[in-house]
């Protein structure tokens, strides 16, 4: 049909047009409209309520309302979104345009403001949405630091369930110690009001601990390769697990519970910021062209000045914090810990998400841990079929792209946040 | 000593489930350079189906159409539920693992992973939550000797293990498909050169280590007999762990590695607490491959490997 043809590709041209910055208007002006709008829209459309996570989860419980469910998202979403980027082209392309000529900083915090909103509101309607989030948001700093060592530095580490518990661990016994009076580590010590400004010295204090785990990993990464490091980061994660099972003071395979509810919205977003930033300097930097020298060939990366064991040790343990602070997070958002959490059931997940969204890029780790988690969510209703499709829809990816989804593209901020069209109105 | 001698025996039964199944491991390894992630689940397959055949053989006896002893229906579950895993493992190499071939390695190991999970989740479709229990086939007969326990069963693994792996060493050494293996394994590129069909070998080694993986099985289920769909992954991952001890690719490596995992495993249980097992068993492992990154019997960063 060339009439459909003709229409796709224009509508296609005209939207290339939308900057980020319109992008991120129009989501905000989406969910606004649903705070404001969603629920008497969800119950004229024959919805019990506002559809969760985008009508998925309720057209698989209920297939007869499938129809209604895809209106309500073109309602709420498409047709608010799809309306206001198109009209507003002009005006978001001459702001985006103005603020590109501040100091990136200010153009980047603009950005960063209006996703935090958009969020923030969308979170806000029911407390389901904000967990998932936040999970979701803790699930791209554990890909990203994953990536660094599976994608960048092209290692099969299966160690990172042990470095996410030892921060986990680490950050929860900091916190329950100081501010809650708790049978295992006596009464408050700290007044609880001091929380939220000590809650990053935890996560950091778990990074490091992590770190220094990671050292027993890194330093036989010197004389070996490939499959004795995925046993040996392997022997790692079942000895974190057994040591955290024997140790009574946190609780041994009863895990550890009463973490302070620190780990609000703006913090884990605030935390993921601060680590995408983190890694994707890092692997542009000479550090992280160091790394792509040693997965490509070691040797003659040695013989090109790089200090191949440097850069190892400092990629694992630059990745293991970032774990850590992930687990940290992870603690206080659950509010709850145990030791079995930490296993190959997690590790499959995450390296499912690093594998699905792509090798050796930033924007795949975003992209397959942001899927990956909202499929694993949405498709609940599921039950266990879940956990067919999933899996299929894996291999699937690997068959036809092996290296992922969005494999060895570099996030570039000055591209992303560019204005797509000239002043002058022309393309 | 006399508890000493009681847990060698304990060892040499556990070891021998760890050192079947790190065979399938090593022969995969040997030949495609890639480790088979979905072997835990294939060994946990293969107890399943030989939890149907017993009870189909058992049923088929005692309706006296064909009346056997038990030994005989033990002895026939162990050849047909190796005959009907093995193409378990064909399935598995054609979907997961072919079409990958000349893909990332670690792309193949995560196809590996999620056929794992897929077959552990139609198990649970298939047959509920519920854990079924393996028919006792063989009464227990407890032979004292000199102070150590020593039961039938536990002779009758130990000896049905031993000899499928000199089955397997003596299939590979002497036979004309075992030549084709050890030639795959020394040189991938040049074989199909000289006339071997590839793909029929390399689905002929995943059928054997699948074949190996439900003989494992069987014999778990009747030392220990309660089955879950979820009883492959450490018994995998602890095997895979066996298999890279013992150098990778190598057979005598592998059964070797088995047998020492499984005589850490209950060592360490009888010194410590039984709760430090983990931690301590894998704590050795690390340090021997901190000094011996290549296992026992395989050789550092080279593409010959023994088989």
């Amino acid at each position: 049909m060339p009439v459909m043809g003709r229409t796709i590709r224009n509508l296609r041209a005209s939207y290339s047009q939308v900057p980020l910055l319109g992008w991120l208007c129009g989501a905000l002006i989406a969910v606004t409209l649903e705070r404001f709008a969603g629920t008497p829209i969800a119950l004229a459309l024959g919805l019990p309520k506002i559809p969760a996570l985008f009508g998925l989860d309720i057209m698989l419980k209920k297939p007869i309302l499938v129809p209604n469910a895809i209106l309500y998202v073109f309602l709420v979403y498409g047709l608010p979104m799809g309306a206001t980027t198109r009209s507003s082209i002009s005006l978001t392309n001459r702001l985006a345009g103005r603020l590109f000529r501040f100091p990136i900083a200010i153009t980047v915090a603009v950005h960063l403001a209006l996703l935090y909103t958009t969020l923030h509101l969308w979170a806000g309607i029911s407390d389901y949405r904000a967990l998932v989030l936040k999970l979701t948001l803790i699930a791209v700093m554990l890909t990203l630091s994953l990536n660094v060592i599976n994608g960048y530095m092209g290692e099969f580490s299966c160690s990172h369930p042990g470095f996410m518990a030892l921060g986990a661990y680490c950050a929860s016994v900091f916190t329950v110690g100081l501010f809650v009076d708790d049978r295992l580590f006596g009464a408050v010590f700290l007044p609880p009001g001091l929380g939220p400004f000590l809650f990053p010295v935890a996560l950091i204090l778990g990074g490091f601990l992590a770190s220094f785990g990671a050292l027993f990993v890194a330093i036989p990464s010197f004389r070996t390769r490939g499959d004795y490091l995925a046993i040996i980061s392997l022997a790692f994660l079942f000895i974190v697990k057994s040591l955290i099972e024997n140790l009574e003071f946190v609780r041994g395979p009863r895990g550890l519970s009463g973490q302070p509810d620190l780990a609000d919205l703006p913090t884990v977003f605030l935390w993921t910021v601060l680590c995408v930033w983190s890694i994707n300097n890092f692997v542009r930097s000479t550090i992280g062209k160091a790394l792509n020298a040693v997965r490509d060939n070691e040797m003659a990366a040695g013989a090109m000045t790089v200090d191949t064991r440097r850069t190892k040790i400092v990629a694992f343990l630059f990745a293991a914090f970032w774990a850590g602070v992930a687990g940290g997070l992870f603690a206080h958002v659950l509010r709850y810990v145990n030791p079995s959490t930490f296993g190959i059931q997690n590790l499959a997940e995450v390296l499912a998400m690093v594998y699905f969204g792509g090798l050796n890029s930033v924007y795949g780790s975003i992209v397959g841990a942001v899927s990956i988690s909202l499929l694993g969510e949405a498709l609940r209703p599921l039950e266990i079929f879940k956990w067919i499709i999933i899996p299929l829809l894996l291999i699937l990816v690997m068959i036809f792209r092996p290296t992922g989804l969005i494999a060895f593209k570099d996030l570039d901020v000055t591209s992303l946040l560019r204005p797509k069209r000239k002043p002058g109105g022309e393309v | 000593m006399v508890i000493f001698l009681q847990n060698l025996v304990n060892a040499l039964q556990w070891g021998s489930f760890y050192a079947l199944i790190a065979l399938g491991y090593s022969m995969v390894y040997s030949i495609l350079m890639l480790f088979n992630f979905a072997h835990g689940d294939i060994f946990m397959v293969g107890a399943y189906i030989g939890f149907g055949v017993s009870i189909g053989l058992l049923a088929l006896s005692s309706s006296g159409a064909l009346a056997m002893p038990n030994w005989l229906i033990l002895a026939l579950t162990i050849l047909f539920s190796m005959f009907l895993t093995s193409f378990v493992g064909m399935i598995v190499e054609r979907v997961g693992y072919r079409p990958l071939r000349n893909a990332p390695r670690a792309s193949a190991a995560i196809t590996g992973l999620m056929i794992g999970i897929i077959l552990e989740t139609g198990n649970l479709i298939l047959l509920g939550a519920r854990r079924v229990s393996f028919p006792s086939l063989v009464e227990t007969t407890v032979y004292n000797v000199g102070g150590v326990f020593v039961t039938n069963k536990k002779i009758m693994i130990v000896l049905v293990s031993l000899l499928l792996t000199l089955a397997l060493h003596l299939f590979v050494r002497r036979t004309k498909w075992g030549m084709a293996m050890r030639a795959m394994a020394f040189d991938f590129a040049v074989v199909p050169l000289m006339g071997v069909p590839v793909n029929t070998m390399i689905a002929l080694t995943f059928a054997i280590g699948s074949a190996l993986a439900a003989a494992a099985g069987i014999l778990f289920g009747v030392a220990y007999p309660v089955l879950d769909p979820y009883m492959g992954i450490l018994f995998g991952w602890k095997a895979f762990v066996a298999a890279i001890l013992g150098g990778r690719g190598s057979i005598l490596g592998a059964t070797l590695a088995g047998f020492l995992l499984g005589f850490t495993e209950i060592f360490v249980a009888m010194i410590f607490p039984s709760t430090l097992r983990d931690l301590i068993a894998y704590s050795i492992i690390l340090l021997i491959l901190t000094f011996r990154p290549h296992g026992f019997f395989g050789e550092p960063y080279s593409a010959r490997l023994r088989l």
